[in-house]
């Protein structure tokens, strides 16, 4: 008995046990209304089923979530620019791609050069955002809220104001599938975001400074760190997650269309970062957190879709679910409910 | 001689303000003076269609000299005039019952907000995001389809003019003399916009909210009740994003999921062009006007040149504010080295 109780007691202690039950509860809360929703196939060499449509789904997410990770841990601020810059990106590479017409049947310029000017703008919109945090010490969500609005609209000039389509097959691929892999591509490129990263973070010393920087930025440029440029560093790199975010999301509907390209993406990556059990005062953070965290939103999407919900209507649900995890987060809240307690039972015992 | 200088840096933010204004005017009125730019209507357009920001802003600057930010606004506008449009249309209810709810409506919203920001300590941009997307959400639950709004009485609201006699008039081909004119709205945005001044320099409250912004830590010391001071900020702010939202449905008689998209960002702005500190503390409504009539100038620009692209208005919107807030921070940078 003793040893079931501790070993639920070391279970529930592990610091990704909240998030990960959060995940395995929504996507089994799906077999009460939607009995298939496990079954996966295979159609035209390529897995097929509702668990695969999440995983999928969800690598735009996970690549943002992993760059917002950083800005959260880094600044203790997020960069609510993310989906704005999404749609940069994929204006951006599909202008290069078509030549400024909208729509063409093959490329214009080289694949590459489209992918290197998308992840460049990204990389500067990242700068941008980093070097108004950073240097003029602006708060973040203020800074980053110039390109919120401002992106889609720049999004839009570079578009002409429409949809930009590239029909061929090969910018698909990275949207959908490479032929003979069963496994869809976005879920690569998601994994290898996440790994090179995890590998950066642990074999250099960046990942220590950033968390360095985040619990007390005045003290750790004391001791030598240069905190303005680890959260620049940051807000860049948060840039380029955007920028190849935002191409996977173009590829998946292998066209430009500003107004909709990571549209709400950035309450979701926000979400992941806090439903991954870290903190958005900053410090302390866990990469794997968030992209369980990201997994577990796509999954909630994805079962209210299953439910009939419309997408215009999800971020209702979402926002009740930020509110209620950063006001449990909150320590205030937690006082209130000891101070609550302990009247409570001293009013017993007066009794 | 210290304190001179703070007053100094203050005032020059609001002059450099006005100075833009006036200039970006005079510009308009030399680039399109054979397109009837210097008709007084036109000065008058700018506050008949920004009436429901002026109010926002309004509220936008008591929120931000607390400290705090609100970018649910433009979310809450869309919620209002869909709400308007569904009680009015769908439900047949009459003009009056429809207003009195959506302001109710407004005070829960900064009720809640306010709760959770002062009370429980979490950013004010993350519950006021949460907001944002919640009131969005509700918009699009309540109807995916546009309704227009076909209410009489809201109708005579919206289009009863009040002819400003004084300004003259000009006189048509069928020899009818037309006044220069504003709507109702316009008088309920300019009420307001002095309430506030007048709660902001002249009573305690006004008082205590700048003190709760400038340094909150010393006004805790001091005794003052910062916690309900910055509910209570936030619930006014609610109320008044609600009445903004009703004034701007005067204008676009119509309730729809994608409306007043993008408008934090302008109340935003107009609060901080019109010198309100991001870090709180230091404010003023009639700047924020100014904020909001250099928004308004542009848009004019924009509709009198004819073929740029309405984006062009957030873009440079969002330059003007980067402009700005670069400024307040270099102002932020000299005075630490004194």
């Amino acid at each position: 008995m003793n040893k079931g109780k501790a070993f639920i007691k070391r279970l529930t202690g592990y610091r990704l046990f909240l998030p990960l039950f959060c995940l395995v509860l929504v996507l089994f809360s799906n077999l009460i209304k939607t009995p298939g929703f496990f079954e996966v196939t295979i159609k035209n060499g390529v897995l097929y089923g509702y668990i695969i449509d999440v995983i999928n789904r969800a690598s735009d997410l996970v690549i943002l979530a992993v760059g917002m990770t950083l800005v959260v841990a880094a600044s203790g601020g997020t960069d609510i620019s993310v989906g704005a810059v999404m749609s940069v990106a994929g204006a951006v590479c599909c202008f290069i791609l078509s030549g400024g017409q909208q729509s063409v049947n093959e490329f214009v310029n080289p694949y590459i050069l489209g992918v290197l000017a998308a992840i460049l703008a990204g990389i500067l919109c990242g700068c941008f955002n980093g070097f108004l945090v950073a240097k003029l010490k602006i708060q973040p969500m203020v800074a980053t809220l110039i390109l919120f609005t401002a992106g889609r609209g720049i999004a839009q000039l570079i578009t002409k104001g429409q949809i930009t389509y590239i029909r061929v097959e090969s910018y698909k691929m990275l949207g959908s599938s490479i032929p003979g892999i069963p496994i869809p591509t976005p879920v690569f490129v998601a994994l290898i975001v996440v790994l090179l990263t995890y590998v950066l973070l642990k074999k250099t010393t960046l990942g220590l400074y950033i968390q360095t920087v985040g619990i007390n930025a005045k003290a750790s440029k004391l001791m030598g760190i240069k905190s303005a440029m680890i959260i620049f560093l940051s807000y860049v790199f948060c840039g380029l997650c955007a920028g190849i975010s935002g191409l996977v999301a173009s590829s998946r509907i292998y066209s430009a269309d500003a107004n909709n390209i990571g549209l709400n993406l950035e309450l979701d990556a926000i979400l992941a970062v806090a439903l991954g059990g870290n903190s958005l005062a900053g410090g302390k953070f866990s990469l794997l957190g968030s992209v369980i965290g990201a997994y577990t939103i796509q999954a909630l999407s994805t079962t209210l879709y299953a439910m009939g919900v419309s997408p215009d209507q999800i971020p209702v649900y979402k926002a009740i679910v930020v509110v209620v995890i950063v006001a449990l987060q909150s320590t205030e809240l937690k006082r209130m409910v000891s101070k609550l307690q302990t009247n409570v039972k001293s009013g017993k015992k007066v009794a | 001689m210290k304190k001179r200088e703070k007053i100094d840096g203050k005032v020059f933010l609001l002059i450099i303000t006005i100075l833009l204004f006036l200039v970006m005017y005079a510009a308009g009125l030399i680039i399109f003076k054979s397109k009837g730019f210097a008709k007084p209507q036109v000065f008058l357009n700018l506050f008949i269609s920004n009436a429901g920001l002026i109010v926002i802003a309004a509220g936008m600057t008591m929120v931000m000299i607390t400290g705090g930010i609100d970018i649910s606004v433009g979310s809450i506008v869309a919620l209002t005039c869909m709400m308007l449009a569904w009680m009015m249309e769908i439900k047949g209810m009459g003009a009056v019952p429809a207003l009195v709810i959506v302001l109710i409506m407004g005070i829960v919203f900064g009720l809640v907000q306010g709760f959770l920001i002062a009370y429980l300590k979490i950013q004010p941009f993350i519950v006021t995001l949460a907001g944002m997307f919640f009131a969005r959400g509700m918009t699009a639950i309540i109807s995916q389809e546009m309704i227009s709004i076909k209410n009489e009485m809201f109708l005579k609201w919206a289009k009863s003019k009040i002819n400003l006699t004084f300004l003259g008039g000009t006189v048509n081909k069928k020899g009818v003399v037309n006044y220069s004119f504003i709507y109702p709205s316009v008088i309920i945005a300019l009420i307001v916009l002095i309430g506030i001044f007048v709660l902001l320099k002249f009573t305690k409250f006004g008082r205590t909210i700048y003190a709760v912004g400038g340094n909150e830590q010393s006004a805790l010391m001091m005794g003052l009740n910062v916690r309900r001071t910055k509910l209570l900020v936030y619930v006014i702010n609610g109320f008044l994003c609600s009445l903004g939202g009703f004034l701007f449905a005067l204008n676009t008689c119509a309730g729809f999921v994608e409306q007043a998209k993008g408008f934090e960002m302008e109340a935003i702005a107009s609060a901080v062009i019109g010198g309100t500190l991001l870090t709180g503390g230091v404010g003023n409504v009639f700047g924020s006007l100014f904020g909001v009539l250099i928004k308004g100038t542009i848009e004019t620009f924009i509709t009198f040149q004819g073929t740029l692209s309405s984006w062009w208005t957030k873009i440079t919107i969002a330059a003007l504010l980067a402009f700005f807030i670069i400024l307040q921070s270099l102002f932020a940078k000299a005075k630490e080295k004194h």
